[in-house]
């Protein structure tokens, strides 16, 4: 009895940190949503307005005025999953081999691979540029997701979990049985990695849906424009509506976020997993 | 009898030759499992790189010849005094958006993983939600909040502990602090994630050892799960250190129109995108590329060192005791 209420005492600190910084990390989103109701007018009052207004319907109505909304959000579904069953395939045979075959100069290769994850993006920007143009890829999704199909992370995660969780036993088997090495990838080892293709697609999902410069430098046609780089672009005007800018992210934004509260479990392990393994 | 022996030894040719091949087979599955990520690596990760460094020495607007211009372009960006006060914006940006970050992070993990606080989840849900909004939704909603206005939030709510209005987008510290709160806000749930994680990995029964032997919280704190969390904050600070010093999209954005033509809150990256996409110089550019590419080597392996001394340090303490 004296402990729990020791405990209680103790403690009541702690919940007002991790309220106060719950509320600051949800705060923005809700003020957020508020802007996107208000004319933008409401932006200047004092106090501050904090209350959801009428004009929801009316910002995003000059949203879709100002650039292609729906293409851009097309755009963006199209790129980020194409781009992740691409990185899922490629990182999951390479895992594969890595796991579960002995060829000559594979610790090298693998050397190489870790090697590629400490070039930073932006030292190949230019020949990267350059080439998409030569190949007539700018103002393509082609051009803007190319780039990320380059996934060293993908083949660590998936060449752990093989090794793992992949038995050679049941390879030998299906071997003895007359399976090609193939066939054992779809058929043996594909049903057995999903929780790992969810752990690597939800960081590919998430990593090409918010990636910018690239897709900034890539796409200037607006017809080609992603979420992100459509978005930006409503922020270059002289005088900015900031109703209508809100609005525009706040609608860009609430597809993810439902996503997210879905399926949080899975994102949360999504980081562990991919950085700690 | 001889015949027996013939066929037994049939078989073991046979089954070695098939073992052969299998190794074989195995090999050549190998080499083509591995072939398509290599065959990309190649295209647009090895060529591209090898070109920036050869780009680094050549005068090139991408559509003339190029023309070797030896170090020349490394002693242009080094005269350039807004490539050094790109790399300043960086490196303060970097410290005030991500130091702080660790160390909230740190605090954050460790009042999640107390036994006896309880809607752990619905902290962790929300402290992570910032993490999954784009860096250019967050760099908008920020740039409303600290908008230029008198009447911003931001001066607003300054202005309730009696701070003057501040022009966040045009003056010198306004813009960085700017970005380094997005930049803080955006990646502490991140952070909190990863120690959380390392917490869970430390085994209880020394905090019981700890209590036994009479270790306060405090010292608890400092002495076990400090040392016992540091792979984990070796791991932040390098992709912290990393990151920063590739910030682009929040300041860019954050900026809007006039994002290149300002120098309050220019990175090294936009300093490197305005070279070669405003000024069409992709020698400068490149040699711009080459040398964050040593800086961000430089202070990857520079804060490595550091944050893997820290707990040497106590170790070799202990020892000579």
């Amino acid at each position: 009895m004296r402990k729990s209420k020791g405990l209680k005492k103790g403690t009541l600190p702690v919940y007002i940190i991790l309220w106060i910084a719950s509320i600051l990390s949800i705060f923005p989103f809700y003020w957020m949503f508020v802007m996107a109701t208000q004319p933008s007018a409401a932006y200047n009052s004092i106090p501050p307005t904090l209350l959801p207004g009428d004009q929801l319907v009316n910002n995003f109505m000059k949203v879709l005025d100002t650039i292609p909304f729906f293409q851009a959000m097309w755009n963006t579904i199209l790129l980020c999953t194409t781009v992740t069953l691409a990185v899922l395939l490629i990182s999951s045979l390479a895992g594969f081999a890595f796991a579960k075959f002995e060829f000559p100069g594979k610790n090298f290769f693998f050397i190489l691979i870790l090697l590629t994850m400490v070039i930073p993006p932006q030292l190949g920007l230019i020949p990267q540029f350059y080439l998409v143009s030569q190949l007539g890829w700018l103002d393509t999704l082609l051009g803007a997701g190319v780039l990320f199909l380059l996934n060293p992370l993908g083949i660590f995660l998936m060449r752990q979990y093989i090794s793992e969780s992949v038995p050679d036993e049941l390879m030998e088997a299906a071997k003895l049985d007359g399976c090609s090495n193939f066939r054992i990838f779809r058929s043996i080892v594909l049903p057995i990695i999903k929780p790992a293709f969810a752990t690597l697609g939800i960081i590919v999902f998430t990593l090409v849906w918010g990636e910018f410069l690239w897709q900034f430098t890539v796409l200037r046609d607006p017809a080609s424009y992603t979420l992100q780089v459509a978005l930006a672009s409503l922020n270059n005007a002289f005088r900015v509506d900031f109703g209508m800018l809100l609005s525009g992210v706040f609608w860009a934004t609430v597809p993810l976020i439902i996503i997210f509260l879905i399926f949080n479990r899975w994102f949360i392990s999504s980081i562990t997993e991919g950085s700690i393994k | 009898m001889e015949n027996v022996q013939k066929r037994q030894h049939a078989s073991k040719v046979k089954k070695s030759t098939t073992q052969m091949s299998e190794k074989k087979k195995d090999m050549l599955s190998g080499y083509l499992y591995i072939a398509p990520f290599f065959i990309i690596f190649g295209i647009i990760g090895l060529y591209p790189a090898v070109f920036s460094i050869v780009l680094a020495f050549q005068d090139w607007n991408g559509l003339g010849e190029m023309d070797f211009v030896g170090l020349n372009n490394f002693v242009v960006v080094l005269q350039d005094p807004l490539f050094w006060k790109s790399l300043y914006n960086t490196v303060i940006i970097g410290l005030m958006g991500t130091a702080p970050q660790l160390i909230v992070g740190i605090i954050l993990a460790y009042f999640l993983n107390m036994a006896v606080i309880r809607f752990t989840n619905f902290f962790r849900v929300t402290i992570f939600m910032p993490y999954i909004t784009s860096m250019v939704a967050v760099a908008l909603v920020f740039g409303v909040f600290f908008s230029s206005s008198e009447t911003a939030l931001a001066n607003y709510v300054i202005g309730l502990f009696g701070v003057d209005p501040v022009s966040w987008k045009t003056s010198e510290w306004g813009a960085k602090i700017a970005i380094s709160l997005m930049v803080f806000w955006r990646w502490v749930g991140y952070n909190t994630i990863i120690y959380l994680a390392g917490l869970q990995s430390i085994p209880k029964d020394l905090y019981e050892a700890a209590t036994i032997d009479g270790a306060g919280k405090v010292q608890q704190f400092l002495h076990i799960t400090i040392p016992m969390l540091k792979p984990f904050i070796i791991l932040t600070v390098f992709m912290s250190t990393v990151g920063a010093l590739q910030l682009f999209a929040e300041p860019a954005v954050f900026l809007g129109s006039s994002a290149f033509n300002r120098d309050e809150a220019m990175t090294v990256v936009m300093y490197l995108y305005r070279d070669a996409f405003n000024l069409g110089s992709f020698g400068t550019a490149s040699a711009t590329a080459v040398l964050l590419l040593i800086i961000i080597v430089g202070a990857a392996a520079l804060n490595t060192w550091l944050t893997s001394g820290v707990g040497r340090k106590q170790k070799r303490r202990a020892f000579t005791k």
